[in-house]
């Protein structure tokens, strides 16, 4: 337990070690802080290691006692990792492999010289850059849910006091602010869901508030199911900031009148449940949680349930079925989760992004917040950018940002001069944005007008060579995985959409079926009894509405245009380029190309199974597809 | 304190209903009927199926209407086209999953997804399901199980969790692959299932149904060498006639009675008079555990489904139940001994059918422990309403057109307390009339009005010489579950507790004909069966088993005393605990 | 989650019942229980064996075919044990669109096997994900705690004969 005295002590400690990391002449200071990303993906690259081996160094040559080692969350730029800031002048060195180290710590740390081969270098123009802030990746953004990941290590509840974690905490208990003050700053803020439906946060809280609960209990849940596939925002924030959101869920607890919370993430995500697991423990230890926080009469404790891999639990009906631990299948509202959410009892559910936001609202004001972003959609959102685009990773901007600033001034376009074909948002529950509505500033309500969504934030490119029919088969086979079964128009329905667009993948279908196809997504649309089968054929119903050429292609010409689809693709042999090496007649499996040494072959397409050995193999380039 | 009301419009009519009414239900109030597949009211009520969509204004999509609450100022719309063209698509799905083989479907003349095709008018399916094949599990004794038919209402899986207390089917995995199942997929023979049959009666397709053992019936009504006997249980003579579209409730006693004799049994004697030999035997264990210190509560065990639960999952009230056989079991015990003795038939050469309302009765014939000292099983084949029905239909007889018949002497006489044995309280009450007499002498009450009702746990006490002896009755092994849990942690004390496996008791078994959920939801159908039994009560000249002139005679040619060396070696019997998970393991 | 029953035969040793059983006690009675004693059980035995699931039902009150239900509804509970190595290619839409279906076909080639399944000798299983969140290096594979990125199908061969 410490008293509100004692962390203002190690706030002001803390943040005085920490001054290398916000000092505003570069220059200066002779301790350097060493940041390595130990976010999921830097670590599959075995950050880890560097981190080990940065110390093993810092040691063997000798500047271990001015130099430290920090472990932090996600840069964001996870296409360039594993990434290492070196501190206190933001040099940012990227790929760097354990190997690395060495030279790292004897040029940079010992004697001030940069390992130039090692700088991020702009994909465009090649050039190096030093420092983080002039990259073109962070240029546009501006990162408040993400404000910590990076800056402080995870792992230490003093480095986020340092940075004005807990403030807002401290404040409310001591001040004892009343709690409809709270949920106002939070609805003046106009901060909306960030889990998808983007629903009045503030407007929540008041809800959850206002209701009756019978016995006094009534819950806050944090949704950390980060379920979308190509989205990592929340994980991210968990990695690399885990604190933001538990203060944010007592606040929570605080101005609903809730004791008791539940965060329920991914089972998958095994840094982020440590990292969580050890922030909770720190909040206990410091008193921040628990019985009487800070001696202010407040109590609220936090509970991990871990989810077990259904991408429906995202919803929050089923996400509070599963913490009672059964089936994830979503029910009907009313009543809404407000009233009777978790045990019966009035829940507040919120997820992880938004909960991130929340505290930099109570510290900085609604109105700072409020004059960022759109209209209707204030403040900023994070996008996990993936798929074929220069720089994958997380990036967090204004709202009302356009796509083309995502896409192009951030992630680099894409890459391989490959031609930018369509941007996928809201993961399975959104749709494919084409080129002509790149300029589209983003916002919740611009993406839903061009039937697309928001989503919890996955951002993933197509180029080119990605056929959209497969692309929506593909979704359409994720709904089919994920549906919960409960309701009869998503279990059948989403089935039966696949197999229609298998059927035209296979070049086995009907302009008739197009029209089935429509009937259908629009029946799920408003038959299902949740959102997962409500939007599941939003990728079907956006790229048919904007790639329609691409379908009937598939199903009137029998050819798919990206040369996606395995059974329509049609393998020749060029006689012109062909030297008759025999090769290919010896690598192919169905043995279907025959011809003599030294004339041109040919491919029997009754027996070709399409495998595309033969054009692997060929030295010639005698061999194409179409 | 006045009930506060909600104002609505549907199709445009004003309707007032209280606050809390579903949707579904405030447009029945004013006459309006929206179809439903998945629901059943008060057991399955969790909106999945989506037939029951309609709109509602504001609404961003269609809701459920079976469980979509009314509020003030709504306004809905149950039959625009939007929702028209949407249930029909629904169901369109549905039967695209749905192995259609109707010709040769034990539900095809009673199937609710049937019916909703014809309603909403399905006239083609345009998703190929004729990859469908059988998916048979017939592992257990009274019923067959085809997924391929299965359209995961769930109306199953809420009667054995929810009416039943049993859980041993769920559904399994999720989204297309989901399935209704038991534990790891096991044959339901393998699983603590008691047999009950509330899953087939609440199953709207053809999924679930009875194993049909008529052929086994057949076979033995033309074997010259056979003497084939039938019984008829109390709670079939109420209920046979909805098979034959009578009303609900309709009491056919008589034309059951000629049916049986026309399909060609030798002898059609009456399972009511059995019951009323149950009374003496029960009532004597149950006198001589009150007066002798014997074990108390004693637990009735006419119903098989709550034998077998007990043995399962309350071994330890083993030493509680009665040991006597059920009225199923002492009738055949009786015939294969007494009425073949008389008769001078070789027992061997007996068939005893039994008609029941029952699934677990076809369990129940199988016991071991059953089997009589000549060698001979009680009883051979147990039959449901509902398969005698068939054969009634077979047969080509008119059964609104039969005239009354009488059931055969020696096994044909009966008295009121037989046949309330059908009915929830009902055997308390009869054993309460003998039990009384004996304990008070003539001049006692006949009627036990508080253990009657449907109500699922009902208690009294009732002030006999020397004496208050508790009651308490349970229907429906959820009801029954729980009013143990406070037997056995000592919050309640009785003497003696009547269990009937089925909610309602045998008028409402899984044997009984099958209602539409629409039916069971918005009609007392268990209340209008048990209605007709305490009818038959009231108009009978005899209402005390023990005055029953053919039980008398029993006992004085026979059996000796109740409750004697021989009535113990014919009328009872004992129980096996068994672990419920590991039936294999005793 | 596949829907087949186990096929393997029951080595649960009388430690790893205790642990579950001592578990078990603890988590009786508690809201929502029943998940983190799933999660336990096939901790202890790497699946979810049904002798430890009567266990989990007896000790919980909670029907067995209930626990079966609840297990079978989510991707990470398997009913049968995995391969000394578990192959897993993330097929999330960042790794999707980047060609991991066909490093996953390449796996299942190499191996033999098909998604979700076991190779004969028990060496290897493979499964395929939703999403690692190593959406930078799409697309990934996993073998065991190492992470593969950056895959193309005939770099799949040499990776898994480290393993062989």
């Amino acid at each position: 337990m410490k008293t509100i005295d004692q962390l203002e002590q190690i706030r002001a400690e803390i943040s005085a070690e920490m001054a290398p990391r916000f000092a505003a002449d570069r220059a200066q200071g002779v301790e350097r802080h060493i940041m390595v990303c130990a976010g999921t993906g830097c670590t599959s690259s075995k950050s880890l290691t560097i981190i080990e081996r940065f110390k093993a160094e810092l040691e063997a040559q000798g500047a271990a006692e001015h130099n430290r080692v920090v472990r932090t969350g996600c840069f964001g730029l996870c296409a360039m990792g594993p990434v290492v800031l070196v501190y206190p002048e933001g040099i940012f060195y990227s790929h760097v492999t354990p190997d690395d180290v060495p030279e790292i710590v004897s040029e940079h740390i010992l004697k001030g010289n940069l390992v130039e081969r090692l700088l991020h270098r702009e994909a465009d123009t090649g050039e190096a850059t030093h420092h983080l802030e002039d990259m073109e990746f962070y240029k546009p953004q501006m990162r408040i849910a993400l404000r910590n990941c990076g800056k402080i290590d995870p792992e230490n509840i003093d480095e986020y006091l340092a940075v004005d974690g807990y403030k807002a905490l401290t404040r409310i208990l001591t001040e004892k602010t009343p709690a409809q003050e709270i949920i106002d700053a939070v609805k003046a803020s106009g901060l909306r869901g960030r889990g998808g439906a983007g629903f009045s946060t503030g407007q929540k809280w008041q809800f959850a508030a206002n209701a009756d609960s019978e016995d006094g209990v009534k819950f806050v849940c944090c949704n950390a199911d980060e379920g979308d596939p190509g989205a990592f925002m929340d994980r991210s924030i968990l990695e690399g900031d885990p604190h933001s959101v538990i203060e944010a869920m007592i606040v929570a607890g605080y101005a609903i009148g809730a004791h008791q919370g539940y965060i329920y993430v991914r089972a998958e995500y095994p840094i982020a449940v440590h990292r969580l697991e050890v922030a909770i423990g720190q909040a206990k230890e410091y008193g921040l949680l628990g019985e009487d926080i800070l001696g202010s009469g407040f109590s609220f404790d936090l509970g991990l349930r871990l989810g077990a891999g259904a991408f429906v639990c995202g919803e929050e009906t089923a996400l509070m079925t599963s913490i009672e631990g059964r089936r994830g299948e979503p029910r009907p509202r009313p009543p809404f989760p407000a009233v009777k959410g978790l045990f019966q009892r009035p829940t507040l559910l919120n997820n992880v992004e938004t909960y991130a936001n929340v505290t930099w609202i109570l510290n900085h004001g609604a109105d700072a917040y409020a004059a960022i972003g759109t209209e209707k959609s204030k403040g900023t959102k994070v996008f996990a950018l993936g798929g074929k685009i220069t720089n994958t990773g997380l990036v967090e901007v204004p709202m009302g940002t356009t796509l083309r600033t995502i896409i192009y001034d951030i992630g680099g376009g894409c890459p391989n001069g490959k031609k930018f074909k369509a941007a996928q948002t809201g993961g399975p529950s959104g749709g494919c944005i084409p080129e002509s509505l790149i300029d589209t500033p983003i916002d919740y309500d611009s993406l839903t007008a061009i039937g697309s969504m928001m989503g919890s934030g996955g951002l993933i490119v197509m180029d080119e060579d990605n056929c959209m029919v497969d692309i929506a088969k593909f979704f359409l086979s994720f709904c089919v995985d994920e549906s919960c079964g409960k309701c009869a128009p998503c279990r059948i329905g989403t089935k039966r959409l696949y197999d229609l667009l298998d059927k035209i993948t296979k070049g086995e279908g009907t302009l008739q079926d197009l029209d089935t196809i429509e009937e259908l997504c629009y029946h799920l649309k408003d038959s299902a009894l949740c959102a997962l089968g409500q939007t599941a054929p939003n990728p079907v119903l956006s790229t048919l509405k904007h790639f329609r050429d691409e379908y009937v292609a598939h199903v009137v010409e029998k050819r798919c245009p990206a040369g996606v689809c395995k059974d329509l693709l049609r393998y020749d042999v060029d006689p012109d380029k062909c030297k008759g090496c025999t090769l290919c007649t010896r690598i192919c499996p169905a043995g279907a190309i025959s011809g003599v040494l030294r004339a041109p072959h040919s491919i029997d397409h009754t027996k070709c199974v399409k495998c595309g050995a033969c054009m692997e193999t060929c030295r010639f380039g005698a061999i194409s597809k179409h | 304190m006045a009930e506060k009301t909600v104002n609505l419009t549907i199709n445009g009519l004003d309707v007032t209903v209280p606050a809390g009414t579903t949707i579904l239900e405030a447009a029945r109030s004013v006459g309006i009927r929206v179809p439903t597949l998945c629901f059943l009211k008060g057991v399955n009520e969790i909106g999945a199926c989506r037939i029951c969509v309609v709109e509602v204004k504001g609404a961003r999509s269609l809701v459920a209407s079976c469980v979509y609450p009314v509020s003030e100022g709504m306004v809905v719309n149950t039959n625009s086209e939007r929702v028209r063209h949407s249930r029909q698509l629904t169901l369109e799905l549905i039967m695209s999953n749905h192995r259609m083989d109707c010709l040769t479907c034990a539900r095809n003349s009673h199937c609710e997804l049937l019916s909703l095709a014809n309603e909403l008018g399905i006239d083609a399916v345009r998703y190929a399901n004729d990859h469908l094949l059988p998916q048979i599990e017939d592992s257990a004794p009274h019923l067959i199980r085809d997924n391929s038919k299965c359209v995961l209402c769930r109306r199953c899986v809420s009667a054995c969790h929810k009416l039943q207390s049993v859980g041993v089917i769920s559904p399994n995995e999720r989204g297309f692959r989901t399935h209704i199942s038991s534990a790891y997929d096991r044959n339901l023979d393998e699983t603590d299932c008691v047999s009950c049959g509330q899953c087939i009666v609440a199953c709207p397709t053809g999924a679930l149904t009875v194993k049909d053992d008529t052929a086994k019936v057949w076979a033995a009504l033309n074997d010259p060498t056979k003497h084939v006997v039938v019984a008829p249980a109390p709670a079939v003579r109420v209920t046979e006639g909805e098979c034959h579209g009578l009303p609900i409730g309709t009491n056919v006693e008589g034309k059951l009675i000629t049916a049986l004799h026309r399909l060609g049994f030798d002898k059609v004697f009456d399972v009511d008079t059995a019951a009323d030999l149950t009374i003496m035997e029960e009532g004597t264990e149950f006198l001589d555990r009150l007066q002798n210190g014997g074990v108390l509560p004693m637990i009735t065990s006419c119903s098989p489904g709550w034998v077998r639960y007990c043995e399962m999952h309350q071994p330890e009230l083993i030493p509680n139940l009665s040991s006597c056989k059920s009225p199923q079991q002492m009738l055949g015990s009786m015939v294969k001994t007494y009425y073949a003795e008389k008769a001078g038939i070789d027992p061997k050469d007996i068939v005893m059918v039994s008609v029941m309302p029952c699934t677990a009765k076809k369990y129940e014939v199988q016991r071991e422990e059953q089997r009589l000292p000549n060698g001979c099983m009680p009883v051979d084949i147990s039959i449901t309403t509902r398969e005698l029905s068939r054969m009634i239909k077979r047969a080509g007889l008119l059964f609104d057109h039969l005239p009354d018949g009488q059931f055969d002497p020696l096994l044909g006489v009966s008295t009121g307390a037989g046949t309330i044995f059908g009915v929830t309280g009902g055997v308390m009450e009869a054993a309460l009339r003998t039990v009384s007499v004996k304990l008070a002498g003539e001049g006692m009450q006949v009627d036990f009005r508080e253990v009657r009702g449907m109500k699922g746990v009902k208690e009294a006490g009732y002030f006999l010489p020397g004496r208050t002896v508790r009651v308490a009755v349970a229907s429906g092994l959820a009801n029954a579950k729980a009013l143990l849990e406070r037997v056995k942690n000592g919050q309640a004390h009785y003497d003696f507790i009547e269990i009937m496996g089925c909610p309602g008791g045998c008028i409402n078994g899984g044997g009984q004909p099958t209602q539409s959920a629409e039916v069971r939801s918005f009609t007392d159908v268990a209340g209008l069966r048990a209605k007709a039994l305490y009818q038959q009560d009231m108009d009978m000249p005899l209402r005390r088993s023990h005055e029953n002139p053919e039980i008398q005679a029993i006992y004085r040619d026979y059996l000796g005393e109740p409750g004697g060396h021989k009535a113990h070696e014919l009328l009872h019997t004992h129980y096996v605990p068994m672990k419920k998970y590991r039936p294999d393991q005793i | 989650m596949p829907n087949c029953k186990t096929v393997v035969p029951y080595r649960g040793t009388p430690e790893q019942e205790e642990e579950l059983l001592r578990f078990v006690a603890e988590h009786k009675g508690q809201p929502g229980g029943v998940m983190p004693a799933l999660q336990k059980t096939q901790q202890i035995f790497g699946y979810l064996p049904e002798e430890a699931l009567i266990l989990v039902a007896e000790g919980m009150d909670v029907p067995l075919s209930e626990l079966y239900s609840v297990a079978s509804f989510y991707a990470q509970f398997s009913f049968n044990p995995k391969g000394e190595h578990q192959v897993s290619v993330c097929l999330g839409t960042a790794c999707y669109v980047k060609g991991s279906a066909d490093v996953l076909e390449a796996v299942e080639k190499k191996l033999g096997i098909r998604t979700g399944s076991i190779t004969r000798d028990g060496r290897f299983s493979l499964d395929a994900t939703r999403c690692i969140g190593a959406c930078g290096l799409a697309p990934v594979m996993t073998v065991g705690g190492d992470v593969y990125g950056r895959l193309t199908p005939d770099q799949v061969g040499a990776i898994l004969d480290k393993y062989m």
